[in-house]
This record gives structure tokens, sequence and C-alpha cells, in this order.
């Protein structure tokens, strides 16, 4: 039954911008300080202080609209969002509501088959602060964040699956890093996504009633999140049920959706134009300018890794993926004449050790050495995993490393003889498989050499030697 | 030392300039004249003796030292208590901000930093309000009459510079709260071209309305006050950069050949006789001067009070709302949970008018209201902005009542909000096209109250407004 359903989803995801101070005044935006200072009488709306617009966040958000391709509005206006909550101490936010600074861009994506997903806009807003609940059961305000620069980035309903979310999210993510944008911190929250989902039969057009999930700030609860929510509502459907339009709430330790809100509790904001600010005016010239300042995007780069260094297309997606990553790899490709190796290096033990970090403290070049043995057929690929794993926790000249380890590939062909002889005489079972036509069965052969040689015999000419032995 | 409160802010500063007065002779005259006159006008909520004679002991010091002084030095003046005074109470004459003390100087307030600070002064509740009687702590009288109101929302600032409790003052004005307080009064009143004052510490009732302006006794005060405060204002976005120079700058020219607007719809039903008579005689001592009396139709001028209704509570429904009982400000002892803590914070804290504007401002914005009352007030603005352009590419002037009456007895308007509105009908087209106004007194009633007359000029024309109120100033002689 499950099968006649199709999800249709459109995200929001707010990102917080790397500038160095806030939205509307010039304190800090740096994470983790101590609450309430770095905060000011304008970010904590006091009677009479006025927002000035920091012109960085602007310059920000016009990059990110045209590395995800859209139009950049050359006039657009900011407008009050009205509500009451204690972490906003003006009792509105500052946002846009009509004429946001982006709208009408793509971003393309590839789960199996290349599709292009429609970003309807791109605006600025201010974050509200943090409350805190104390064991005591009291809550206390941290202003902080009041202020910090954040923009809202809305998708068309044009995702399908969990899958595609994910590789939506993870490309856009990318691109904001690679764009200086944003650090996409979801652990710190700065970024953070809000899913809207509703079900049809597979083949209507119309829309069905759609949820939000709010504030999912990991990929892993993302996914979790929306294949919960799509059972949910396609439960409900089948039982006869009536969705509403309402806010969810999604519990991590649980992995279920809770209603927080239905729309008709839901707030009426009154937005208005913000008479504090003039409105913005990003003249042609400057759009030219910030688009000139765009570096390499990462389907440009993957693009290069597959026709320049050969790299599947698959392995180059992941490279690419973080900047600092791809930065890395790049610096190492230039001094290294075996990418592949390199690449095959990067994304085994390299990626393996680096977990969910994106710094390597191992020099480029050295790396790019390893690879350069691997390719020569100095070392082998067990030998360079090891002094990857060695490498990373203390920094050695590679050669060096490989010679106090006495690493080095063994291809004497003089030295491995009597050994390949050896393992031929100690694997009958093997040899005679072989003989009956089993070809396979010489790996069991090979492997017996090599660990007389302690891992150390070049495999390709290990091999030659045992087949003219068993040809004898 | 009486003879120091009849000098003009001009005059003082010559014989301060000269050493022949010293800034705490003037201070020291002036609390004099607030301890005598404060119980009957009632124009301060914070009078500020022994802080204002420091301050002057040091100008003084300062002055003998030959130090570079900044503007009007030493002159005793006062402050319309919304603007934000650093370590000194700063009320909006409000329940909310009874205890508040800003941490910082509004921007005039830093301007006028070695002008001596004699108190605060009071107001209607977050400026709402054309009487004072919206003070949440007394109401003040009109000093020409005790029995009648000073006007309003700047009342404290009119009725103190008539009493002669301060050398000048500042206010606000949003729809009229500089300019009718002064015409009841029977002060100068200026309200600057939006964009002049930077707001910056001006505790908002309408952001895109409010703008700071000087109370004097006469129109050479209302230039020098006028180029002290004026300028730009990285801290405000709305802040005009361009030259600022001195507004007194064409005083004592002849305004031969200047034409003035005298626009119909000003002088329709509603009009007090003695304002319109009084007016009229005013048009013709300035024909006389050589000025061009010109009539005029402004058609669009109809719509302009409930346009100016709806915009500036719909501006004040959200500027007020940061007034939640959570950070600073009043909040209520009763209360559980946030939502009631909201409620009964703004319930206790706030006075009818304002929650009467707030509930307005907040219906105007409403989904599905929005287009039928804000968007449409939006295009009435454009409108009349164009209807002001259209006259004044002819006009250089614009010549117009203050208010359609006299000061009005206390209580007697309290009942009847709407009649209260209306007695905004001449002052509020102005800010809603953002242009300079300049109110100046022009005459008395029957019951010898106060009458002033508006000229109206074009947008940063403050300087020509100045020569045209001069040259009648000169021929009819200031009001003091």
């Amino acid at each position: 039954m499950k099968k006649e359903f199709e999800m249709v989803i459109g995200v929001e995801v707010h990102v917080e911008l790397k500038t160095k101070s806030k939205i509307f005044c010039g304190c800090s935006t740096a994470f983790g300080a101590q609450p309430n200072t770095q905060c000011c009488p304008v970010c904590m709306g006091m009677p009479g202080v006025l927002p000035v617009l920091n012109e960085k966040v602007v310059e920000c958000a016009v990059r990110a609209g045209l590395a995800t391709n859209c139009e950049i509005a050359e006039f657009s206006k900011q407008d009050r969002k009205n509500y009451f909550y204690p972490d906003l101490p003006k009792a509105y936010q500052i946002s846009q509501y009509d004429l946001p600074l982006c709208q009408h861009g793509y971003l393309d994506i590839d789960c199996g088959a290349p599709k292009r997903i429609g970003i309807t806009r791109i605006h600025i807003e201010e974050d509200a602060g943090k409350l805190v609940h104390t064991a005591g059961g009291e809550t206390l305000c941290d202003y902080n964040r009041c202020g910090v620069p954040l923009i809202e980035i809305v998708s068309e309903p044009d995702l399908r699956s969990a899958e595609e979310v994910n590789a939506f999210l993870r490309k856009l993510r990318a691109i904001l890093i690679y764009t200086g944008v944003s650090d996409c911190k979801m652990q710190e929250g700065s970024m953070r996504c809000d899913v809207n989902l509703s079900i049809r039969k597979k083949g209507e057009q119309a829309l069905g009633t759609r949820t939000e999930m709010k504030n999912l700030n990991s990929f892993q609860f993302i996914a979790k999140a929306i294949e919960y929510e799509f059972a949910r509502q396609v439960q409900a459907v089948e039982a006869g049920e009536t969705l509403t339009q309402e806010t969810r709430r999604f519990d991590q330790s649980l992995g279920k959706t809770f209603s927080m809100r239905s729309k008709e509790d839901a707030d009426d904001y009154r937005y208005f134009p913000d008479p504090d600010l003039v409105p913005i005016v990003v003249s042609r010239q400057e759009v030219s300018r910030i688009a000139a300042s765009i570096p390499e995007l990462p389907d440009a780069r993957k693009a290069r890794y597959i026709e320049r260094y050969q790299i599947a297309p698959a392995d180059a997606e992941i490279l690419v993926s973080e900047r600092e990553v791809s930065d890395y790899f790049e610096q190492a490709a230039e001094q290294c004449a075996y990418p592949k190796a390199l690449s095959a290096l990067m994304l085994g033990e390299v990626f393996r050790l680096l977990g969910a970090e994106t710094a390597i403290p191992i020099p480029p070049k050295h790396l790019a050495e390893l690879a350069g043995f691997v390719g020569q057929e100095k070392i082998s690929a067990a030998a360079a995993k090891k002094a990857v794993a060695a490498l990373w926790e203390k920094r050695e000249e590679p050669a060096a490393y490989l010679e106090r380890m006495e690493l080095w590939q063994q291809s004497d062909e003089r030295f491995l003889e009597p050994i390949a002889r050896s393992a031929v005489r100690q694997c009958e079972k093997s040899v005679a498989d072989y003989k009956r036509g089993k070809k396979q069965a010489i790996g069991a052969i090979i492997g017996k050499a090599m660990a007389e040689t302690g891992g150390r015999g070049n495999a390709a000419i290990l091999r030659r030697l045992i087949e003219r032995i068993l040809e004898e | 030392m009486s003879d120091v409160l009849k000098l003009s802010v001009y005059e003082m500063r010559q014989e301060m300039e000269q050493g022949r007065l010293s800034a705490l002779e003037a201070t020291e005259a002036y609390l004099a004249e607030i301890r005598k006159r404060e119980p009957e006008v009632g124009a301060y909520l914070l009078i500020e003796d022994e802080r204002a004679k420091k301050q002057a002991q040091s100008i003084d010091a300062r002055r003998a030292k030959g130090e570079r002084l900044g503007a009007l030095a030493g002159i005793p003046m006062a402050l319309k208590d919304n603007l934000c005074t650093k370590g000194i109470r700063t009320t909006c004459a409000s329940r909310m901000l009874e205890h508040f003390i800003p941490p910082y100087d509004a921007f005039a307030v830093e301007k006028l930093r070695d002008s001596v600070l004699l108190g605060k002064l009071n107001m209607d509740e977050f400026a709402m309000g054309s009487s004072t009687e919206n003070s949440y702590f007394h109401p003040t009288r009109n000093p020409a009459n005790p029995e009648h109101v000073p006007g309003g929302s700047s009342g404290g600032s009119a009725a103190a510079v008539a009493a002669g409790e301060a050398a000048f003052s500042l206010g606000s004005d949003t729809g009229g709260s500089i300019r009718q307080p002064a015409a009841f009064c029977g002060v100068v009143g200026m309200k600057p071209t939006y964009g002049v004052v930077s707001r910056y510490g001006l505790i908002a009732f309408a952001s895109s309305l409010d703008q700071i302006g000087p109370l004097t006794r006469d129109v050479r005060d209302s230039a020098l006050v006028l180029s002290a405060i004026a300028g730009h204002d990285r801290r405000d976005a709305t802040s005009v950069a361009r030259e600022y120079g001195d507004y007194g700058a064409k005083l004592g020219q002849s305004i031969r050949g200047m034409k003035i607007a005298v626009p119909e719809e000003f002088f329709g039903e509603g009009l007090q006789g003695e304002i319109r008579q009084s007016i009229l005689a005013a048009a013709k001592t300035m024909e006389r001067q050589g000025a061009e009396i010109v009539q005029v139709s402004m058609p669009a001028l109809k719509n302009a009070l409930p346009s100016y209704y709806v915009i500036s509570s719909a501006e004040a429904s959200s500027n007020l709302a940061r007034f939640d009982g959570i950070k600073y400000g009043f909040r209520s002892e009763n209360f559980e949970g946030i939502e009631q803590l909201y409620e009964r914070s703004r319930s206790e804290g706030f006075g009818a008018e304002v929650k009467r504007r707030i509930m307005l401002g907040s219906f105007v914005l409403s989904a599905g209201y929005y287009d039928a009352y804000y968007k449409k007030a939006l295009e009435v603005r454009t409108l009349i902005k164009r209807e002001f352009e259209r006259v004044l590419e002819q006009c250089d002037m614009i010549l117009a009542p203050v208010a359609p009456t006299t000061a009005y007895r206390l209580g007697e308007k309290t009942g009847d909000p709407l009649q209260m509105y209306l007695g905004d009908i001449y002052t509020v087209p102005v800010n809603i096209a953002g242009l300079p106004a300049l109110s100046l007194p022009c005459g008395r009633d029957a019951a010898g109250l106060p009458i002033g007359m508006q000229l109206i000029g074009r947008a940063f024309g403050e300087a020509e407004l100045y020569q045209a109120a001069y040259a009648f100033e000169q021929e009819k002689g200031a009001a003091r």
C-alpha cells in the first residue's frame, strides 16, 4: 500500500553568516562566549536605540544567492515580524517579507539521476537569543545570539525522499562553506533545518496538507524525522484521518514527531516594513564585483578532478564535499604524479582518521610522497596505510619512517624467488586446486609468500614468480 | 538676577562669552524660577538641581581655562522625557518606565552636552496625546492660564519655556507634538525635516514620523538650537548625510518676492474664528513686507488624519512591544506563566491612550486588514507627499493654522478621544510628508490665550522658514 504514496518535501534552512559583527550593531558573533557578554543596547532592544544594517551581511547573502543561481534584487527591504517571546527583546524580529534579496535559484543534485531543485528565495534576518532552563525550574535569557546575522534559504517542494533532502542539504552546505558565507556547523547551530512534508498519491499534481518539522540539527535526524513523518502521514490517510497543517517537534531519543501547534494557533506576525531602516539597494556593479569574487564551486571542482586526475565521479564527489579537505587534496595532488593513489589514500585511511573533523595533521607534501611510493610500487598499499596512521600522530619524513619500520617493498626477484618456492611447497591443496583449473586458488599462495616477507613483498612480482613455478 | 530670565538664548550666550554672566548664575536663576512656578505649572517630571549646579560650575571653570566648549555652553535648558539621558531617569511619562535609567545619551543630548540640563519635562505618555493629560505622573498647566492645558505631547517642553523655567527645551513631534503646545503656550516650536536630527536615543512612538526639535522664546533662538542639534548620525539609518550649516543664516533678509501659499483646506469648518482672523492678518502683514500670498487647494489633505492614525498606531504597536516586563521596565507582581506576565505587565504598565493606539495599530496590521488599512494609508501618504511637492514647487512655503482652537480647559476633551485626534488635523500632514514646519505666536484670543501660526517649508528649507518667521516676528514683536 505504502508504495502508492510519495512524499513531497520543501526545506527551509537557517544559516548563520560568518561576519565578525552582528547584523545591526558592532557586537561580536563569536560562538561559545559567557552568557550576555556579547550584547549592547541595540541588540538587546533597549528603548530609543536604532538598528543600522551591517553591509557585510548583504554581501554574504548576495554571495549565497549567486552561488545558488538566484536573481539578486536591485531593491529589497526589511520587515518586522512581530511576536512575543522572552528570547526576542524587541518583541519583533527584523526579517524580509515580500521583497527578499535573492529569488528564483536552483541547485542540481544527483541521487542516481541528475535532478534540479528550485530555490524559492534567500532572505536576511536576525537571530534571537537563547533561553536556558535551569534545574531549579527557572528560565534565564542569554542575548549573545540576538542579532547574529542569518540567511534563510527556502527550497521549492521539489524533494521526494530523505536521500534527496540529504543530497540537497549537503550540496548547499558545501557551497556555503566554499563561498565563505557560513561555517555551517550543525552541532553549534550555525546551520538549522526545517522540513515541510506532505504526501500524495503518485501521479497526482495537487499538494497534500503539510506538516513542518523545526530545527533539525543533524543529517541523521533529518533522515529519521522524514521517514517517521512519511509513515505517520501514510498511516493516518489510510486510516481515513484528515491531516492538519501543524508544526511538529522531532524527538531525537524516541525517533518520533509530536504535534507542537496547529495552524489555528499560529501567530499573526503582522509583518510591515521596518521604518527604522532604509531600503537595500544593490547595484549591478556590486553584484558583478561579488560574482567575480566567488571561488570555484564543488561541482566545477568535481568535474575538474574527474577530467584531470581520472578519479571516479563518486570518489570525486566525496573529495570535494568539504572545502578544507578538498583544498588539502589539491595541494597534495600538485606535488604528486599518482593522483589516483593519492585519492585512494584520502578516501581510505585519511577519511577514517578524520571522522567528523576537517583538519589533516600531515603536511600535504608528505601524503603526496607516500602516494608516490605506492604508485612507483616502492611500498604496498598496506604499508602506506600504516604510515598514514603513524604520521598522523607524529610528524616525520615519510622516507625516514618507512626506512625505520622497514616497510620498503621488496621487488628483487633473487630475494623473492626462494620465498615463492617455499610457499608453493607449503600450499599443497591450493596448488592442486590451481592445477585443476581453479585459478583463483593462487591468491592463498601469494598470501602465504607475502606473510613470509612481512608484508613487504611486491605482490605483482610474487604473483608472476608463483605463476611461473606452477607452470614448471 | 531676575534679569537673566529675560535674556534670550542668543543674548545669554553673548553675556557668557563676554564674561558678564556665569553659567552658575544663570542656572541658579532658573532653578529659583522653577521653585517658584512649578507648583502651579508642573512642567517637570525630574528637577536635577544639584547636578545642574555642578555642571554649570564645571562649564564656568572650563571657560575660565579657555577650553573649547560645545554648542550653547552653559545655557540652562530641559528635555522632554522621551529623550534618553545617560544615568538620568527617562520615563516617557509612563508607569512602564517609571524607574528606567538609560545607559546612553540621545544624539541630540550629546550635541548639547555643555548646556546645563535642569531636568526632564512632562509629556503625554509615550508622546501619545495632545494635552499632556495622558502623563502617568501629573498633568501640566498652561502658564498663560492654569485652567487650560499646555497642549501636547511636548506640553512640559512648551510650558517650561513659556513660564521662564528653562531658556529653551527640546521636544519631539510625531503629528504636531512640538508645534501645537508651542501654539497653545505662545512660544516658537520647530519640527525639522525628517532626518535632520538623529532619532538615536529618542524613545520611539512612530519611527517614520518622529522628529526632535527645539521650543524657544523667539525665532532666532530656535535657529540657534536647531543648528546645534542637527547633523548626520551613523547610528540612525534615516539620518540624512548632507552639509548642515547655520540655520540662522538668512535671519534679517527681506521676504520680498517670497511666495506664500494659503491652502483653502486649512481654513475650513471647525477652525476657531479668532484663529482664522489672526492668521489671515499675519498673511496681510507678510504681504505688506513684500511676500506674495497665493491661494491654493490641497484636496488630498482630507485623508491625512485617518492615514496618520493608521500609520502612527501601526508603528507604535510594534515599537512598544518591547515593553513586555521581561528585561526592564514595569513587571506585574501577580502572574502565572509567561502569557500572563506579558498581559498583566502591559495592562498595568500602560495608560488607556497608549493601549488604545496599540490595539488600533495591531488591528490595522493584522492578516486580512492590512491591505484595507495600513497599505491604503501608505498610498494616501504618497498622495499627500506629492500634493505638498506640487504646491511647494510654485511657492516657497505654506501658511496655515497650527490647531483648530486655542488651549482648551483641563478635562474638556479627555472623555472623547476622537475630538482630541481632530485637533491634530493641521499638523499631521507635515509629518506624513516629512517636511519642516515652524509654529510661532501670531496673536491672542478674547480670553488672552495665545494663537499660533504654522509655516510649512520645502524639505531642508528650515533657513527660509526662519527668514520669513523672523521678519514677521520683527514686525509683531516676540511673544515674551
